[in-house]
């Protein structure tokens, strides 16, 4: 099990955003979350990655875990290479941290970007650094919160594959906040759907026909399809 | 409804020749000659200011002791150098607003520090130094000599006193503006509250830094020609003082040429710095 979480409930100035929702992701899972905006997915996101301790209810989730969140937040004043390891320590000395950070640049498709300042990345180069970064950590669970929400259409595309590469090769466990039924569909084992605090879908898409789940995803979202 | 394609070409009668777009409609005759490079280009104001400067006072248009011209004033320079007595003052005065500087934005960096990290700190710093700065600092001159006598303290205090409120302002303000979501972001990657400080806020508030420090400078050469002239046996503005007493305008204009050319130098030191910390920027790989 990669995350265990029991009766979460999270009030903002007495308004429950979350109330008394469960969930578990097994080891390897892929799950989509999905949500229309205010479900309250991001702070779900928030309190499984340790930014939100506000909340009541059981929470386990793997000590090692990353965050991609929707823009890069690349430090702008560090380039690539020392974004990647940011808080890591050189157990191993600096030169095997520095190798590891390159084979992640590697596997994102930048290896020769490990010398760049950020601000001379487009914005999926920059998400990609942020990918870099959260695998670098080795991650058992990997939280994104809508990863790819600011990027093109092209390079959404483009992004979601690497991603679908990436986890089948590193197998962590993943949870993908996201709006697009259909980017939940492409890359995840299961889908949940948040409506007001609560997890009021599970399906999974392995077996499921994609138009007939699509469309019941859309119809739990409150969209008419 | 079923239309007939149209063609994706259509012939569109332009009335005229086709021409190249650009703007000014005009072609640019060719030059025999490269046009000069920038750097003449934007001499050419002040080389002609100075040579009308001269030949108003050749002309006898200004009288030569109320307005020395360029070329006495140069000559004045000359003479003071090799006497030795322009050096010896000049180093008095860059002495005075370096120790002066290094005071004043030690103090404003360490409590812009103190106000920036800890909210204990902001309460207790910030209100003081807000209604402090509002106080002209050339209006403690008097006071400065009470304290700190005639020697160089009271020069240097007024100087740190003048450099400290600009670099703690601004470098306060660089690190209150540093991104939240960085600082998050910076957390959930294992940066501890150290690691956060000096990789994330400081760095994040280096450009606000460099603005209060060319304020410093500039302030600080404000500071010393007034607490110069007021009460000092040497320095450029006891030079400028000095003149004063003998009607030579030559001497006093020299100290402000002077001044003018550190201020200059000064300038370019911070915008050098400016080029070299926050490369980052623009990107620049460096070299």
């Amino acid at each position: 099990m990669a995350v265990s979480a029991t009766g979460v409930t999270r009030a903002f100035a007495g308004r429950e955003v979350l109330k008394g929702l469960d969930l578990s992701i097994g080891r390897h899972q892929f799950v989509a979350l999905l949500g229309r905006s205010g479900s309250g997915k991001s702070t779900l996101l928030r309190i499984l990655g340790g930014l939100d301790d506000g909340y009541e209810g059981q929470v386990w989730v793997p000590a090692q875990r990353s965050v991609v969140f929707q823009e890069s937040r690349l430090i702008p004043w560090q380039r690539v290479l020392p974004n990647v390891v940011i808080g890591l320590k050189a157990t191993a000395g600096p030169g095997a941290l520095r190798a590891r950070a390159e084979s992640a640049l590697a596997e994102v498709g930048l290896a020769d970007h490990a010398r760049a300042w950020p601000v001379t990345l487009s914005g999926g180069e920059a998400q990609r650094v942020a990918l870099a970064r959260a695998l670098v950590r080795e991650p058992r669970l990997m939280l994104l919160d809508e990863p790819f929400g600011a990027l093109d259409a092209l390079t959404r595309t483009r992004m979601q594959s690497l991603l679908k590469d990436l986890c089948a090769r590193r197998e962590p466990a993943v949870l993908l906040v996201t709006h697009d039924v259909d980017e939940a569909i492409l890359l995840a084992d299961r889908v949940l759907v948040l409506v007001d605090g609560r997890i009021t879908l599970d399906r999974a898409v392995a077996g499921a026909e994609p138009t007939a789940l699509r469309s019941r995803l859309l119809e739990e979202l409150g969209v008419v399809g | 409804m079923t239309d007939v394609l149209r063609p994706a070409v259509v012939d569109i009668d332009l009335g005229g020749p086709l021409v190249v777009p650009r703007l000014g409609g005009r072609r640019r005759r060719n030059h025999r000659w490269p046009p000069p490079p920038r750097a003449v280009r934007r001499a050419i104001g002040p080389v002609l200011v100075l040579a009308l400067w001269q030949l108003a006072s050749n002309l006898g248009l200004f009288s030569s002791i109320e307005v020395a011209s360029p070329i006495a004033v140069f000559d004045a320079g000359r003479q003071l150098w090799e006497q030795g007595a322009l050096q010896s003052n000049l180093v008095v005065s860059l002495r005075r607003v370096g120790e002066g500087l290094v005071l004043g934005v030690a103090a404003g960096v360490f409590l812009a520090v103190v106000s920036g990290l800890f909210h204990l700190g902001e309460d207790l710093l910030d209100p003081v130094l807000q209604a402090a700065r509002a106080v002209p600092i050339l209006g403690l001159v008097p006071l400065s000599i009470i304290w700190f006598g005639v020697g160089e303290a009271p020069k240097i205090f007024l100087i740190a006193l003048g450099c400290a409120f600009p670099v703690y302002l601004n470098t306060y303000a660089g690190i209150r503006s540093v991104d939240v979501k960085l600082v998050e972001a910076g957390r959930t990657f294992g940066l501890n509250r150290w690691g956060l400080v000096r990789q994330v806020v400081l760095p994040g508030s280096l450009p606000g830094f460099l603005v209060g420090l060319r304020f410093a400078i500039v302030g600080s050469w404000l500071i010393i020609i007034v607490a110069e002239e007021i009460n000092a046996q040497s320095g450029i503005g006891y030079l400028i003082m000095q003149a004063q007493t003998t009607d030579r305008t030559d001497i006093m204009f020299l100290g402000l040429v002077v001044y003018a050319l550190l201020g200059l130098v000064a300038d370019a030191i911070v915008r050098f710095l400016e080029s070299r910390l926050l490369s980052w920027r623009r990107g620049f790989t460096g070299s």
